[in-house]
């Protein structure tokens, strides 16, 4: 089942962010998202990264994946500069944005395809199918797929190129609540066998807590490092347990919502 | 209680209809009111005296006979009947009148004069003795139109890519597109004449031109309009622009290349009419404009109705091929 992770023999990659602000230029004026934000992840740590919508915890994720360059600061990963894209550092989205003239398995096997690797990539695609529970709609087309089944051929879509740094940008937002936490169950699972490290931008305090061992919160935009707490939380996590309750006091507190405790 | 009752199945009730042969089969009532009116109008055409004696009365009342009973068997018999043709009764019995009131206001009484106003016996006449010819003219007007629409989609939709793809062909072509692409092909006419060795080529040239407009304005901004994420997600699992360029602009863009297509095969038509009269010598704008020469009424009428069926036939086979390729796509627009 969990071939496509256990074969990767790589672990997962540290990361490195130290003193990068950014902006976006939004008619000519430039707009502050990022504002010198510096901290580190261990290989195959699963990090949390916390804060209000808008306030360019995306744009920190584009980053690190190496889509765009910071206006300032330096981006490492296993202490190499990010400088590009690269396969090992894998986005995914809050829309699944799955190619829709693709079907599944042809989306899914998009990464494969792009870097020109030899063969029919069945084999890996049932494999990456197998690990999100889509074998059986491999043939289907996205328009078929419902938001749940669209994530998770998202996730597949990055999982089969074996990444060992999974970039996850609000990827359960646009879920419903029962989707979401299924998500989140199997989203944790398969880190604990894939041993890859996971960034996690959400803007949800109980999805940080019961995912991640660290969860670091932004403040308004420009986003700036306001709080930081490791969750020394065993996993499966239950959300009403007395430390649980306390984190996202803190958490909340943090992000100035105490009245709404 | 009452939910119960009401669950209850109801007894089958086609297998009721099916199983009664003795109160006889359904008849398709709209068809045989359309089979009687397709007799009313043979044994209209036969009765009624024209101004004229025409060659064809007869056999265009022997075709009208024969549709009038092929739908009235069609209508009595025993067989399932598609919708689909069930559906199309109310035009079966509109085209028998609409042929009753073209006879009666040409030949028969003379309301529309000739030889504006031929009667269909006469532009009958027309496919019986000037098949060969209509034919001819058919085979001209594709072997002009398919190279000229072929040659202009082709170079329409490379140059919407690169327009689409390439800020640096987009900043000098860009503006060439949009000052000199609003003038008809047409207006070149002049200038194309003279600038290629035949009227043929000229023709083929402005053809192309035509159809070539539509496709190049539509495929870069197709190309232009795809979301970035796609590109994001194809860099991001480790594409080069090629790959952006084949498996993810082009893909995305088809949706409105079809638009174009769409739009510059019709434009194509109206360039090949105007090219066949003004210069070619042959296919169905020759043929117009040698029918009106002679003010040959019937024939002009006979050859609209062979263009409308052979260009609506082309712009369904666009559809067709765009149904396939666009098959991802949800809730398409029919033909």
């Amino acid at each position: 089942m969990v071939s496509v992770l256990e074969a990767s023999s790589a672990t997962g990659s540290s990361v490195q962010i130290s003193r990068v602000s950014h902006a976006y230029r939004s008619g000519g004026v430039p707009v502050e998202v990022i504002d010198d934000v510096t901290f580190g992840v261990d290989p195959g740590e699963f990090v949390a990264l916390l804060g209000p919508s808008g306030c360019g915890k995306s744009t920190l994720l584009r980053l690190v994946a190496g889509l765009e360059a910071p206006d300032e600061g330096k981006l490492g990963a296993d202490m190499v500069r990010v400088t590009g894209p690269d396969p090992s550092r894998l986005l995914v989205f809050q829309d699944p944005t799955l190619f829709p003239w693709r079907t599944v398995r042809q989306n899914v096997a998009l990464g494969l395809e792009a870097r020109g690797v030899p063969g029919d990539h069945g084999a890996a695609v049932d494999a990456a199918l197998a690990l999100v529970g889509l074998e059986s709609f491999a043939e289907a087309l996205p328009h078929q797929l419902s938001g749940g089944m669209a994530q998770r051929a998202a996730l597949a879509r990055v999982l089969i190129n074996q990444p060992r740094l999974l970039l996850l940008d609000e990827p359960f937002g646009k879920l419903d609540a029962l989707t979401r936490m299924t998500l989140q169950g199997e989203l944790l699972k398969l880190w604990q066998t894939g041993r890859f490290t996971t960034l996690l931008v959400t803007h949800d305090v109980e999805e940080a807590l019961l995912l991640a061992q660290r969860v670091i919160v932004f403040g308004r935009r420009p986003a700036r490092i306001e709080f930081e707490t490791e969750v020394d939380l065993p996993y499966p996590r239950h959300r009403d347990t007395p430390r649980f309750i306390t984190l996202r006091r803190e958490i909340l507190a943090a992000l100035g919502h105490e009245q709404d405790l | 209680m009452t939910a119960i009752t009401q669950a209850t199945p109801l007894p089958a009730q086609p297998f009721a209809v099916r199983g009664s042969a003795l109160s006889g089969w359904p008849i398709w009532r709209g068809g045989l009111i359309a089979g009687l009116l397709w007799i009313g109008a043979a044994a209209f055409g036969r009765a009624l005296p024209g101004i004229t004696a025409l060659p064809r009365t007869g056999l265009l009342s022997a075709i009208e006979l024969t549709v009038g009973l092929v739908i009235a068997a069609l209508a009595l018999a025993p067989w399932h009947r598609p919708a689909r043709l069930t559906h199309t009764a109310r035009w079966l019995a509109a085209l028998p009148i609409g042929l009753v009131i073209w006879q009666y206001a040409t030949n028969k009484t003379g309301i529309l004069p000739l030889p504006f106003f031929p009667a269909p016996e006469q532009v009958l006449e027309v496919y019986t003795d000037d098949w060969a010819k209509l034919l001819d003219s058919v085979v001209g007007s594709l072997v002009l139109l398919v190279p000229g629409y072929v040659l202009g989609a082709g170079f329409g939709f490379a140059l919407g890519v690169a327009i689409g793809w390439s800020r640096a062909v987009h900043y000098w072509a860009h503006p060439i597109l949009r000052f000199v692409g609003p003038l008809p092909a047409t207006a070149w006419l002049p200038i194309a004449f003279f600038c290629f060795p035949s009227t043929r080529s000229a023709s083929t040239f402005l053809i192309a031109l035509a159809s070539g407009f539509p496709v190049a304005v539509l495929t870069s901004s197709g190309v232009s309009g795809v979301a970035r994420a796609y590109y994001d997600i194809a860099r991001n699992l480790g594409a080069d622009p090629h790959f952006l360029v084949r498996k993810v602009a082009i893909p995305a863009a088809l949706p409105s290349v079809f638009v174009g297509l769409f739009m510059g095969l019709g434009a194509s038509f109206a360039v090949l009419i105007v090219a066949e009269m003004m210069g070619v010598k042959a296919g169905l704008g020759f043929y117009l404009q040698w029918a009106q020469g002679w003010a040959a009424y019937a024939n002009i009428y006979a050859a609209l109705i062979v263009m409308a069926i052979l260009f609506s036939g082309l712009i369904g086979l666009l559809f067709v091929v765009r149904d396939h390729v666009l098959a991802w796509q949800k809730g398409i627009v029919r033909w």
